[in-house]
């Protein structure tokens, strides 16, 4: 059966992140082109203007080539306020080599961003970031910030009540966009949702201020990606903003003798000035981040999106926060908000991003195996470098290599892109001739 | 071109499409001003102009035909290329993303009608002078 929102209908989201902030705007998007009068509140205690982890969503701040795409698709402008950095090349860095690859259109189409008002030590604040400038779209388009920590949610006469701070309101529909870092997860439990949380591991991000002008000097408008073989680590990225560089590592059980070996790496230092005593910075957190979607992330008048629910493995977690709050508001709106009307139009999209992730498990099992094999390694950079210096072929590995990194493209069709003999046959080739000759005849 | 900034920039007068091209792409512009101009036997006739948050370059993609006009940049412009492939998958994963495109053709469509009942009321003053 299903429940219709209608005139003067009120929607609750829980969060004010992209999740939240994104739901609001398709909510009161798809609303106007339908003359639809909803009323919608969003909850959100923190202020993304302040610097430091009071006004953070802590993530590695970067929104994907596809999601730019999407956003401006939708008339979303990302401003050079909120833009920290235009990305258009990455750098692939092993521990005995470094490669630069160029995107064939060789344009700024990744943004860097900071997801508040920037690390602790930012000195001014900018604006708010990713989140606060998202937030602010929706409040444009009519919803109501309430800048409240929710306490408490329960079921009054078959309608979600949500309590706060102040006040205690009941609502048609509750979206919960809480993420996976707070304690919000477990109110949406009270309600009955989900029946099994969504696995989570621990993720390291640090901020490190060297400077706009080093950082354009030794970074440039490139993102680097480590693939460096220290045990636990699947990849570490450094992404170049404003005035500071964003480390971030990814990775089983990430601790202090992890970092250390990353920072001492020779991979790391040459990337650096001269000199450079490559440390920790000022701000580093270490969130949480959904390795594995939740179980139910629907009920009648309650959706989960975003982090709360299911999200990209490792790459492109806006991306997802996207894809999830624009399809629970156009099932909301265009539909209906019971349990059925999110089986039905919620749960395939849903699904889709939890599928595609089987496929990025795997794609990190492959990577995992190749960092540790040096020949691999070696023919993989081998075949990409080979592919940049003849522009007339065709750019397999690059692409490849381009997708995984910056999370352009879904796991699957990478995957499959792998499995193309040609692609192959030239990795496999390429590999054979970084053998070492002692070990080939050996 | 500043660091906090995403697209390609393109300086005055320069061409980001031009008539007769395959369209394999589409186009945003992000800031800046542009020019649609057809060409006919070498020489350049304004047709529209193009502004910040305006698409372009799609009709060649719906339509798998060559472009129709060129676009010049009228003093500096920064546009954001969509590449036909992602484009198609985005709009079949989700349909609701050719809403924007489909408001700004029937807008497209609004002014021709005006434009061309305006020509045709002209010439008919014409005829009867």
């Amino acid at each position: 059966m299903s429940i219709a929102l209608e005139d003067g209908s009120r929607v609750a989201i829980v969060g004010g992140g992209p999740a939240g902030s994104l739901s609001a705007y398709f909510l009161l998007t798809f609303a106007a082109r339908m003359d639809l009068d909803l009323k919608v509140d969003v909850y959100e205690p923190r202020d993304f203007t302040k610097p430091g982890p009071a006004g953070c969503n802590m993530c590695g701040g970067i929104v994907s080539e596809s999601l730019v795409q999407a956003l401006a698709l939708e008339g979303i402008e990302l401003p050079g306020t909120v833009v920290q950095r235009g990305i258009d090349s990455y750098v692939l860095h092993t521990s005995a080599d470094s490669l630069r690859i160029d995107t064939p259109l060789h344009e700024k189409r990744i943004a860097a961003v900071h997801r508040g008002g920037g690390p602790r030590d930012a000195g001014e604040v900018q604006w708010g970031g990713l989140d606060g400038y998202l937030l602010g779209l929706a409040r444009d388009l009519g919803a109501r910030v309430v800048p409240s920590r929710v306490t408490e949610l329960d079921w009054e006469d078959g309608r979600p009540r949500v309590r706060s701070q102040d006040a205690s309101e009941t609502y048609d529909l509750v979206v919960g966009a809480t993420g996976v870092n707070a304690t919000g997860l477990q109110l949406f439990e009270k309600l009955g949702v989900p029946s099994k949380r969504c696995e989570t591991t621990k993720t390291y991000i640090t901020e490190i201020g060297l400077g706009e002008e080093a950082i354009t000097r030794q970074f440039g408008t490139a993102m680097h990606m480590y693939l460096l073989n220290i045990p636990r680590l699947d990849c570490a990225a450094i992404i170049p903003k404003g005035n500071f560089l964003t480390i971030c590592l990814l990775g089983k059980d990430i601790d202090r003798e992890l970092i250390s070996a990353f920072f001492g790496s020779d991979a790391v230092q040459r990337c650096f000035p001269d000199g450079w005593e490559v440390r920790e910075g000022v701000c580093h957190c270490s969130p949480k981040i959904n390795v594995r979607e939740a179980r139910t992330p629907f009920l009648d008048r309650v959706v989960l999106v975003g982090d709360a629910g299911a999200t990209r493995l490792y790459k492109d977690g806006i991306g997802a926060a996207y894809r999830t709050a624009k399809a629970a508001a156009r099932t909301a709106v265009f539909s209906g908000v019971s349990a059925e009307d999110f089986k039905r139009h919620y749960w395939p999209v849903y699904r889709s991003i939890a599928v595609d992730n089987l496929f990025g498990r795997a794609i990190f099992e492959v990577v995992h195996a190749i960092k540790s094999l040096g020949p691999l390694l070696s023919g993989c950079l081998r075949m990409s470098e080979k592919e940049q210096r003849s522009p007339g072929e065709s750019r397999r590995m690059s692409i490849v290599l381009w997708d995984m990194f910056t999370g352009s493209a879904p796991y699957r069709e990478i995957f499959l892109r792998t499995l193309d003999p040609r692609f192959l046959a030239r990795f496999l080739w390429e590999s054979a001739l970084s053998v070492p000759k002692g070990v080939a005849h050996g | 071109m500043a660091e906090g900034v995403l697209g390609k920039e393109y300086g005055d007068g320069e061409v980001i499409c031009r008539q007769g091209d395959p369209g394999d792409r589409m186009y945003v512009v992000q800031a800046g001003k542009a020019e649609v101009l057809h060409e006919e036997d070498g020489i350049e006739e304004p047709v529209g102009w193009l502004q910040a948050g305006d698409i372009f370059g799609e009709m060649a993609i719906f339509e798998r035909q060559p472009r129709a006009a060129t676009v010049r940049a009228r003093g500096t412009i920064r546009v954001l290329t969509l590449d036909k492939r992602g484009f198609l998958r985005h709009i079949h994963e989700d349909p609701s993303l050719a809403y924007r495109i489909l408001q700004q053709m029937s807008h497209r469509i609004r002014s021709l009608d005006a434009e061309l009942s305006k020509l045709r009321a002209r010439a008919e003053e014409h005829a009867e002078n």
